[in-house]
């Protein structure tokens, strides 16, 4: 049971404790390296879950996952529970300009933005997980964690046009994702972040860039993502490289 | 052949007593995140969040009445030797806005609290969160190991990853040296099984706690190792949010979690949870309980036994159980070959009952196993037998001809009859417990003048009788069919 997963303490605010540092758990038995860090965190961080990207050829993990990208600092969307995220209604919070070329932009590494009154930082960052953790890279900076919206953007380089792959996502919790300016995927209601979730119709990934704009958006718990394109097979596709600019 | 059930009345009455629902348990089944249910001296116990929990004389009728100190949330419940182990999560899973977790295991000698037995030991903290790092400590589920002895807990909520940890199945304290493994993330209630050389990670995704709109669902994953990597059909890592459909809303329930393992053996397993609400009950949080199958080694909630009209089905022929009656043949033959066939075409009516009662006996009449026609001497009619009370999972029922109350009945003899009319006698009430492979066992409540637990049996491809059940054999197994 997790109470906090339907009932926002919003008016709380984000109250974790800090204090000692913390116990990070531990080696993944067999399998994939999937999801486990060593956390220490006497100085909050976002650290392990994230290091800073480079310049260095990125090419998706061994899953196809994609793992670099710039993030947005969380905007601030109360909602109480994440049951309100009909498709409507993310339709509509997704759409809704929150910052000036919110769906034209390829920003920079600490490009900053106004959203109402927050001043808000692009970071581009690479996540050491097969999936992004929008709540550490939330608390990490000291942001909030709750009652946000997220904006996400890579640029996914081809080295020839590919027709008819899907983008699979996962998300938690509803999210919407672009590519190359069009509608790609959706995920509404309250979501759980599953590989492969959902996935969209067959796209055509362009020879050289291609944009994906993404936004996640999460009232109580945690929040992540994980994009990754698949072939007519649902195999990943791995030949691409990974840029944020 | 002796007969010596009593028989009460000869005309047959047409009523079908309607129990309406009788897929949720009944009495006051109020709960939420039920513990593994457990057997102690007779009675059934299980326990939920906040303290208290539920007591059953029979498996089937509920109400408050187990206790459990220590408060908190989503205990389980294992019997170890001859103690039960409970394991409790002290926090709730973010209640009061953190995920600092604390699970406590303890031990008692007797569930029932009106024992003088009944003490619990102090509780230990086995496992903590600190409301930082990416597990919340609640939620735990245990498992014993049957092939090495080894007491296992997983734990946690959709904060973060479940974890796995071992405990002293002596103690009940962790093991020292132990260190948590991370085997899944985003889900919930966890709980591990067992099952020919294949562990089983049970988890509940979706949305708790919403009522009628809770997205509640139970999923799987297996490994070959206790440690896992615990992988869904599709192959995917319960580490990416994998997993396979165990249980999700139906009927009128919705948000089943909290699974939990009711191995009654013979080939019987019935699997726990609650559901999120029940729209019978108010709408409350309910204990569920369902029969549990395997297909392809993976498990899958059955359903429970539904009232109404079916062709009853031997597996091990496939012919269906009927009255000892002259067979009425139906008007026509078959059509020539060659006639025009523009001839209109008119639809045959059905035989009814009307047309052959009349040709019945109307004392005791025989049963036996024939080529299904569709017939009104092949069609039962399965009630629950009102105030009969149950079993773990279901009402004993009345299994009586359609349209009349001629009740199927075992004799003292150990075959089975019809008698003119159902009496309630507990020799015409009957067990139907969904086996793991999706057959049925259909067991009379009681042998007249026997102890012996006795089935319906095939012991011909046309004649039933009653014997002892054999989970390797189509002889005890039987299909309810809908035409």
């Amino acid at each position: 049971m997790n109470i906090k997963n339907k009932t926002l303490l919003l008016a709380a605010g984000f109250v974790i404790l800090a204090g000692s540092g913390i116990q990070g758990y531990s080696a993944t038995p067999g399998g994939k390296n999937y999801g486990t860090v060593q956390v220490v965190d006497t100085a909050r961080s976002i650290a392990p879950y994230f290091i800073r990207a480079t310049t260095k050829k990125k090419t998706p993990d061994p899953q196809g996952f994609i793992q670099r990208w710039l993030l947005l600092e969380p905007i601030s969307k109360p909602n109480r529970s994440n049951t309100v995220f009909t498709d409507s209604y993310i339709r509509t919070a997704f759409t809704t300009e929150y910052f000036p070329n919110q769906f034209t932009v390829l920003p920079k590494d600490g490009e900053k933005v106004k959203v109402a009154e927050q001043e808000l930082t692009w970071h581009a960052l690479e996540s050491t997980l097969f999936n992004v953790k929008l709540f550490r890279f939330a608390y990490g900076l000291r942001k909030p964690v709750y009652g946000v919206l997220f904006w996400a953007v890579t640029v996914v380089n081809s080295p020839q046009e590919m027709k008819n792959v899907r983008m699979a996502v996962g998300s938690n919790s509803a999210s919407m994702w672009w590519l190359n300016g069009k509608e790609a995927v959706i995920l509404s209601g309250d979501r759980r972040m599953v590989m492969d979730d959902c996935v969209s119709t067959r796209l055509t990934l362009n020879k050289g860039k291609n944009i994906i704009r993404g936004a996640v958006i999460n009232g109580p718990g945690m929040s992540d993502f994980c994009v990754r394109f698949i072939d007519e097979k649902g195999a990943p596709i791995k030949d691409l490289t990974i840029t944020v600019e | 052949m002796k007969i010596r059930i009593k028989i009460m009345g000869a005309t047959a009455l047409l009523t079908v007593w309607l129990a309406g629902t009788v897929t949720a348990q009944v009495g006051k089944p109020f709960i939420h995140d039920p513990s593994t249910i457990m057997e102690c001296e007779g009675k059934y116990y299980t326990f939920g969040t906040g303290g208290g929990g539920l007591i059953s004389e029979d498996g089937w009728t509920w109400n408050s009445g187990a206790t459990r100190p220590g408060g908190g949330a989503a205990p389980d419940a294992i019997k170890i030797g001859d103690r039960y182990l409970i394991a409790y999560g002290a926090t709730g899973g973010g209640l009061g806005g953190g995920h600092n977790g604390r699970i406590l295991t303890m031990w008692n000698k007797t569930l029932d609290p009106k024992s003088p037995d009944f003490k619990f030991t102090e509780a230990v903290v086995v496992t903590s969160s600190d409301g930082i790092e990416d597990n919340d400590a609640i939620d735990p589920g245990l498992l014993l190991d049957p092939t090495d002895g080894r007491l296992w807990m997983t734990y946690g909520t959709y904060f973060g990853f479940i974890r796995l940890v071992e405990l002293d199945p002596k103690t009940g304290k962790r093991v020292e040296g132990n260190k948590a493994l991370d085997v899944a993330i985003d889900c919930e209630a966890t709980t591990l099984m067992y099952r020919n050389g294949w562990y089983y990670l049970l988890g509940t995704h979706g949305t708790c706690c919403d009522g009628a709109n809770s997205t509640y669902n139970i999923v799987v994953g297996r490994s070959r190792k206790v440690t896992g990597p615990y992988v869904d059909n599709m192959g995917r890592e319960m580490l990416t949010g994998g997993g396979k459909m165990v249980l999700a809303a139906g009927g009128r329930v919705t948000g089943p979690g909290h699974f939990g393992l009711m191995d009654l053996g013979d080939g019987v397993q019935k699997m726990s949870c609650h559901y999120e609400a029940d729209f019978d009950q108010g709408g409350r949080s309910v204990l569920g309980m369902r029969p549990l199958l395997w297909k392809n080694e993976w498990p899958v909630a059955g359903d429970n036994f539904k009232e109404g009209t079916y062709e009853i089905e031997s597996e091990r022929r496939g012919y269906a159980l009927e009255l000892v009656v002259d067979f009425v043949r139906m008007a026509g033959g078959m059509r020539g070959f060659g006639r025009n066939t523009d001839e209109p075409v008119k639809p045959v009516p059905s035989q009814e009952l009307a047309d052959v009662i009349k040709t019945w006996p109307t004392g005791n009449i025989g049963v036996r196993i024939g080529d299904y026609m569709f017939r009104p001497h092949q069609k039962w009619t399965i009630t629950a037998a009102p105030d009969a009370g149950g079993y773990p999972g279901g009402p004993y029922y009345k299994i009586v001809i359609a349209g009349t109350d001629r009740a199927l009945a075992a004799t003292a003899e150990a075959e089975v009859i019809t008698v003119p009319a159902f009496t309630g006698a507990p020799e015409q009430l009957w067990r139907i417990d969904q086996l793991i492979d999706g057959t049925y066992r259909i067991m009379p409540k009681v042998v007249p003048d026997s102890k012996e637990k006795l089935v319906l049996v095939s012991i011909g491809d046309s004649t039933p009788t009653l014997a002892k059940f054999d989970m390797n054999s189509d002889n005890s197994k039987w299909n309810f069919k809908t035409h």
